[in-house]
């Protein structure tokens, strides 16, 4: 998704705003009401950062905590490693971290292998936004949104499954807030 | 609940535990052992122990593949430490000019070239030299058509102090900063007359 970060403008962000910004990342991941204070403590210093592509980075005391392209809000990897429950999840196996952290696309036999894990029935639907975590690592490795639902990549197992958005070692994840 | 903190190795920002991914496996352990002793140990201390053999049932995709997998980690790895060698051989050996320069009677210039090999900013550069010493300070190109920092004033002591700190930080301690003095011979009619007259 990031190619290069171009910043156009960056500008703090209200308190009223940043009250906003909170409720909406609670109804939109409801596990992070316990630790949103904590995320997003109420002293703190929020910027926003516009990029090229409409593409807005909130950073929360200097450290990129979400971005958005048109109406949803992402985790950046730092925040999904500090709090990794929160989101849903799928797993690949070892042959597929390599790619991933290429910049690849996840397909789906990478996602159903032995080694692999998908969220069990019904699972989640097409388009859901998922971090991905890769076999004996602890810690998240990509963000994505499933490109078909787990179910379909269970039956179908072919092609893409997951279209990457983040992941590590990528201009959003070097990205400093200076 | 609370938030987890997680290490970041300092050598290639990942997480330790896909430090096997980037390359540069072998100064992400050096630091990790520096650093985090204990997540070391969790790490990569039994695996050396065990072999690759535990390695192996742990991982569910086949030896075939792992072997291969493996292979291709190593040669990334390789080539990674190659390519470093080189760029740390090409900094060495290049070096940092420093050129004082006279323009008319007590006024000098000082022009810096060869910075941009040692991937320093030069407008920022530029910009700090010009509110360090309290003078104009620009980039411009030289004859060779290679950018250059250009200080009116003559600061070129100071100058080099400065970069020498500058390249220690990035621990380039051994580069050679040299500097030359291109000053018009102030009276050249006395000193160049031979003694035959």
């Amino acid at each position: 998704m990031f190619r290069k970060e171009d910043v156009h403008s960056r500008s703090n962000v209200k308190s009223s705003v940043q009250r906003t910004l909170k409720t909406k990342l609670v109804s939109q991941f409801p596990k992070l009401e316990e630790v949103i204070d904590e995320l997003v403590p109420k002293k703190s210093h929020v910027e926003l950062i516009k990029c090229e592509d409409k593409i807005q980075l909130y950073a929360v005391d200097g450290e990129v905590c979400f971005f958005q392209k048109f109406d949803e809000l992402i985790p950046t990897l730092k925040l999904v490693h500090k709090f990794p429950e929160a989101f849903p999840t799928v797993q690949v196996d070892r042959g597929a971290i390599k790619f991933v952290l290429s910049g690849a696309n996840i397909m789906c036999p990478g996602l159903t292998s032995p080694g692999a894990q998908l969220p069990e029935a019904p699972g989640l639907e097409k388009d859901a936004l998922v971090i991905v975590k890769a076999e004996n690592k602890e810690s998240a490795l990509a963000v994505g949104r499933l490109l078909m639902s787990t179910e379909d990549i269970k039956s179908i197992n072919k092609g893409h499954g997951v279209e990457m958005i983040h992941h590590l070692g990528d201009p959003l994840w070097t990205f400093s807030v200076e | 609940m609370s938030l987890r903190t997680v290490i970041y190795c300092g050598v290639c920002s990942f997480p330790p535990e896909f430090c096997e991914f980037t390359g540069k496996l072998k100064r992400c352990k050096v630091w990790l052992l520096e650093n985090h002793p204990e997540k070391y140990q969790s790490l990569y201390g039994d695996a050396e122990v065990e072999d690759a053999a535990a390695k192996l049932a742990g991982s569910s995709i086949g030896e075939e593949r792992e072997e291969k997998l493996e292979k291709d980690l190593l040669k990334l790895q390789s080539k990674q430490e190659n390519r470093e060698q080189r760029e740390l051989a090409k900094k060495l050996s290049s070096k940092v000019i420093i050129k004082r320069e006279a323009r008319t009677k007590r006024k000098t210039m000082v022009a810096i070239a060869g910075l941009e090999v040692f991937e320093i900013d030069m407008k920022k550069l530029a910009k700090t030299f010009a509110s360090k010493f309290a003078t104009g300070c620009s980039v411009s190109k030289n004859a060779e058509k290679k950018e250059e920092i250009i200080i009116q004033g003559d600061v070129a002591d100071e100058a080099e102090t400065y970069i020498q700190k500058l390249l220690e930080e990035k621990g380039l301690k051994e580069v050679k900063v040299e500097q030359m003095d291109m000053k018009k011979k102030k009276k050249p009619t006395t000193t160049t007359p031979t003694p035959a007259a």
